[in-house]
C-alpha cells in the first residue's frame, strides 16, 4: 500500500505542476533546443553576446530591464564582457536621471556599470528582465504537467515562437493596430514584428536571419531572467552526487545494522 | 516517560550525577533517543523525520532570506530579485525555500495518509492526531502567508481571493476581511503583517511538533499491524521493539538522504517546475491574471471550495433553510474547512475494532479510492471553473465527505476483518522467515 501511496504522491506532484496552467486560447509554441537545457546545459557565451547586441539595437528601443544591473554583463556564466567593455556599454545610455547631481536638483548623466538597464521608450512595453520566466511555453496535456516535465517550462521557446510567429495579418481595434501571431495567447498582439532578419550585423559574420536572431535574443533573455543558471546546475549536480553517495553509504550502513536483527539464527 | 518499559539514563560520574540531579536534560535526550520503537515499522514511517528536516530547513533558509528581503509593496519584488542576483548563494537559498515548501507538503500528505491507512489516529493516539491536524493547518497558513511575500501577480491576486473567503462569512465577513488585511484591499498593511506572521508561525509549529512527539512517545508508535507493543515487562517489550537509536535513526537518515537527492535534482535542474510563471511578474492591482491558481498543495481543498456552486441542491437547501445567510460562497468556505474538520474527527468516526487497514479487506478499497479522490481533486483544483470539471469536483468532494462521515462509521459494522498477528514479534518474524522459535528468550543473542 505504501508503494501505491508514494506513487500517488509523485503522480499528484506531476499533475499539480501542470495543472497550474488552465486551458484557454493558448498560442502555439514549438520546442526548440537551447544550450542551457537539461541538467548539464549551460549558456553559450557567444550567443549571449549576440543576444545582447540584438537587445541593444532592437528591443531596448521600447523595452527596459529594471532588475538587471549593467555590471552583470561582466559576470561569469553571462556574456562575460571585460570591465572596459562593460563601462563602454554603460556609457551608451546617456539619459540616466541622477537626483544627486546639481546640488540635489538632479540632472541626466551617462549610465555607470552599477546602474540597471534603463527603461525603454515605450511605456506600454513590458519590462523584459524576467520575461523568460514569466511565461510558460508548454502546458498540459490536460493539466497534467507532463509536457513541462519533459520539455521544460518553455519561457525561451515562447519568446522564440513569438518573434517568429507573425503571420503578416494586421487589424485595427479601438484605434490600436494588432498583429496576428501564432504564439500569442488570443492570437493578436500589439507589438509590431520586432525582427525580420538581418536587422543586426555581427562582427564575426554569424548568421543573422530571423530564426538565428530570435534564438539569440531568447537565450539572452533567459540569461537576464536566470543569470545564475550555470552556477545552479553545477551546484545541483554536485549536490546530487554528494547526496547520492551519502544515500549509498547510509543504505549499506542500514543493511549492516539490521542484518543481525532480521536474520539472526535462534 | 512512555508506558513501554525500557532502560533509562543512569549518570555515571560524580559530576554527571550532580548535573542530573539539578537538570535532567541528558536523561530527557537519552529517553527520547533510546525510545523503544516497534521493529516492524515499514518505509511509510520515515516521513516524520523528513518533516522535521523540512521544518528546520525552512526556518534556516527563511532566516537568511529575511536578512535580504524588504516587506514593502514597492521593494519586495525587487528585493527577491536582489536575492536571486546579488546575494552570495541567494538563488540557491531562495530555491531551497521555495521548493522546500513543496517537499514539506509532499511529506505531510504521505504522513497523513499513512496515519489514515494504518489507523494511527485511533485510541489511544487521538491527541497525537489532533495536534498533527493543527500542525497541518498552521503549515497551510504559513505557506499561504509566505507565498504573498514575493509580491508577484499570483501572490497579490491569490491573497485577494483567499482573504475574500473570509469576506463570505455572513454578518462579520467584511469586517473580518478588513481586519485581516489591515485595509479594505491587499496592500502595504497586509504585506507587513503577513511577513510578521510568516516568521512567527513556524515557531508555533516547532512547539506543536515537540508536543506531537511527546504525545506519541507516551502512547508508543503505531505500526503496520496496529498491534500494541507488549508492556508486561522490559524483556517482553524488547521482543517487540528496538531502540530508536541507532536502528531507526540510520534507517530514517537513509530515506531522508534518498529523498534529498531527488529534491536536490529538482532545485538544481527544474526549480520553477512547481511554481507559477505569473509570480515572476510584479504585483499589479489593475491587471488580474487569466487564471488564479493556488499552489499545488492547496488544490484538493480549493476544488472542494469551488465544487459547491449555487446550482447544487444541497447549497440551495442550505440557502433556503437559513434564509439566504448561507449562500454558495459561504457554503464553499464551510465545505473547505469542513473537509479538514472531518479528517480531524476520524478517530471518532472510525468504528472498526481493528486498527490497521492491512487486516480490513473492505476498508482497503475505500481507502484506495480516497487516495485517488485526493489526487483527482488536486487535478480539478487547477482546471477552469467550468463543465465538466464542476461536476467532477462535486463528485470528488462528495466522496471525500462520504468516506469520513458514512463509510468509516459503517465499515466497522459491515466489515469482517481478518485476524492481526498476536504480537509485533510474530509479524516481524513472519516477514523474515523465522518460525516461532524466537519465543525462546535468549538474551545472549
Amino acid at each position: 500500500m505504501f508503494k501505491r501511496l508514494t506513487l500517488g504522491v509523485t503522480l499528484a506532484l506531476a499533475l499539480a505542476a501542470g495543472g497550474a496552467q488552465a486551458a484557454g486560447s493558448e498560442g502555439h509554441v514549438e520546442d526548440h533546443a537551447f544550450s542551457f537545457e537539461g541538467p548539464f546545459g549551460s549558456y553559450d557565451q557567444e550567443q549571449l553576446r549576440r543576444g545582447l547586441k540584438v537587445y541593444t539595437e532592437v528591443c531596448s528601443a521600447c523595452h527596459g530591464m529594471k532588475f538587471v544591473a549593467i555590471r552583470s554583463l561582466g559576470d561569469e556564466g553571462g556574456p562575460l564582457l571585460s570591465k572596459a567593455e562593460v563601462r563602454a556599454y554603460a556609457s551608451e545610455f546617456v539619459e540616466v536621471w541622477d537626483q544627486s547631481l546639481n546640488d540635489g536638483e538632479g540632472d541626466y548623466r551617462e549610465a555607470l556599470p552599477a546602474d540597471h538597464f534603463p527603461k525603454g521608450g515605450n511605456a506600454n512595453a513590458p519590462d523584459l528582465s524576467l520575461m523568460a520566466k514569466a511565461r510558460a511555453g508548454f502546458h498540459g496535456p490536460a493539466g497534467t504537467g507532463i509536457n513541462q516535465l519533459l520539455k521544460g517550462m518553455g519561457g525561451a521557446e515562447y519568446i522564440y515562437s513569438l518573434i517568429t510567429g507573425y503571420t503578416g495579418e494586421e487589424k485595427t481595434s479601438a484605434g490600436v493596430t494588432l498583429y496576428e501571431n501564432s504564439a500569442y495567447p488570443g492570437g493578436w498582439i500589439s507589438m509590431a514584428p520586432p525582427l525580420y532578419g538581418e536587422d543586426v550585423e555581427f562582427a564575426d559574420g554569424h548568421k543573422n536571419d530571423l530564426e538565428h536572431l530570435s534564438e539569440d535574443i531568447s537565450a539572452f533573455l533567459m540569461w537576464t531572467a536566470e543569470p545564475k543558471l550555470n552556477d545552479r546546475k553545477r551546484a545541483g549536480l554536485l549536490g546530487v552526487l554528494i547526496l547520492g553517495f551519502l544515500t549509498l553509504m547510509l543504505f549499506l550502513a542500514n543493511k549492516a545494522l539490521w542484518r543481525p536483527i532480521k536474520y539472526k539464527k535462534d | 516517560m512512555g508506558g513501554i518499559p525500557h532502560d533509562h539514563y543512569e549518570p555515571k560520574s560524580k559530576s554527571a550525577k550532580a548535573f542530573h540531579a539539578r537538570l535532567p536534560i541528558v536523561g530527557l535526550l537519552y529517553d527520547t533517543l533510546m525510545f523503544p520503537t516497534p521493529k516492524n515499522l515499514n518505509w511509510m514511517w520515515i516521513w516524520g523525520i523528513v518533516l522535521t528536516f523540512c521544518l528546520a530547513m525552512q526556518i534556516v533558509t527563511g532566516v537568511v532570506l529575511v536578512m535580504h528581503y524588504t516587506p514593502h509593496v514597492d521593494l519586495a519584488f525587487a528585493s527577491i530579485e536582489h536575492i536571486m542576483r546579488d546575494v552570495n548563494g541567494g538563488h540557491m537559498i531562495r530555491y531551497f525555500h521555495m521548493n522546500g515548501a513543496s517537499l514539506f507538503f509532499i511529506a505531510v500528505y504521505a504522513h497523513i495518509f499513512r496515519g489514515l491507512y494504518y489507523g494511527s489516529y485511533k485510541a489511544p493516539r487521538e491527541v497525537t492526531w489532533i495536534i498533527g491536524m493543527l500542525i497541518y493547518l498552521l503549515m497551510m497558513a504559513t505557506g499561504f502567508l509566505g507565498y504573498v511575500l514575493p509580491w508577484g501577480q499570483m501572490s497579490f491576486h491569490g491573497t485577494a481571493v483567499i482573504t475574500g473567503l473570509f469576506g463570505a462569512i455572513p454578518f462579520i465577513g467584511e469586517s473580518l476581511q478588513t481586519w485581516l488585511l489591515g485595509a479594505s484591499a491587499v496592500g502595504q498593511p497586509a504585506l507587513n503583517r503577513f511577513f510578521s506572521l510568516h516568521y512567527l508561525l513556524p515557531f508555533l509549529i516547532a512547539g506543536l511538533v515537540i508536543v506531537h512527539i511527546w504525545a506519541f512517545h507516551t502512547t508508543g508508535n503505531n505500526n503496520p499491524t496496529g498491534v500494541e507493543v507488549r508492556r508486561g515487562s522490559k524483556v517482553e517489550a524488547e521482543k517487540d521493539t528496538l531502540p530508536f537509536w541507532p536502528y531507526f535513526v540510520v534507517k530514517d537518515l537513509f530515506a531522508l538522504a534518498l529523498i534529498l537527492t531527488v529534491f536536490m535534482a529538482i532545485v538544481g535542474f527544474m526549480p520553477n517546475y512547481l511554481g507559477h510563471p505569473d509570480n515572476y511578474i510584479e504585483a499589479n492591482a489593475l491587471v488580474t491574471p487569466a487564471h488564479i491558481v493556488p499552489e499545488w498543495y492547496y488544490l484538493p481543498f480549493y476544488a472542494i471550495l469551488r465544487a459547491f456552486t449555487s446550482e447544487v441542491w444541497v447549497v440551495q437547501i442550505a440557502s433556503f433553510v437559513t434564509g439566504g445567510i448561507v449562500d454558495a460562497k459561504f457554503f464553499g468556505v464551510l465545505a473547505m474547512f469542513g473537509a479538514i474538520a472531518v479528517m480531524a474527527l476520524a478517530p471518532w468516526l472510525d468504528t472498526s475494532t481493528v486498527r490497521s487497514g492491512r487486516y480490513r479487506p473492505m476498508f482497503k478499497w475505500w481507502f484506495g479510492i480516497l487516495v485517488a479522490d485526493f489526487i483527482f481533486l488536486m487535478w480539478l483544483g487547477a482546471r477552469p471553473a467550468a463543465e465538466p470539471y464542476a461536476t467532477f469536483s462535486l463528485i470528488g468532494a462528495t466522496y471525500w465527505f462520504a468516506y469520513f462521515l458514512v463509510i468509516l462509521p459503517l465499515l466497522g459494522v459491515l466489515e469482517k476483518p481478518s485476524t492481526p498477528p498476536t504480537t509485533i514479534e510474530d509479524d516481524f518474524n513472519a516477514k523474515y522467515g523465522k518460525s516461532g522459535a524466537a519465543d525462546a528468550a535468549n538474551p545472549a543473542e
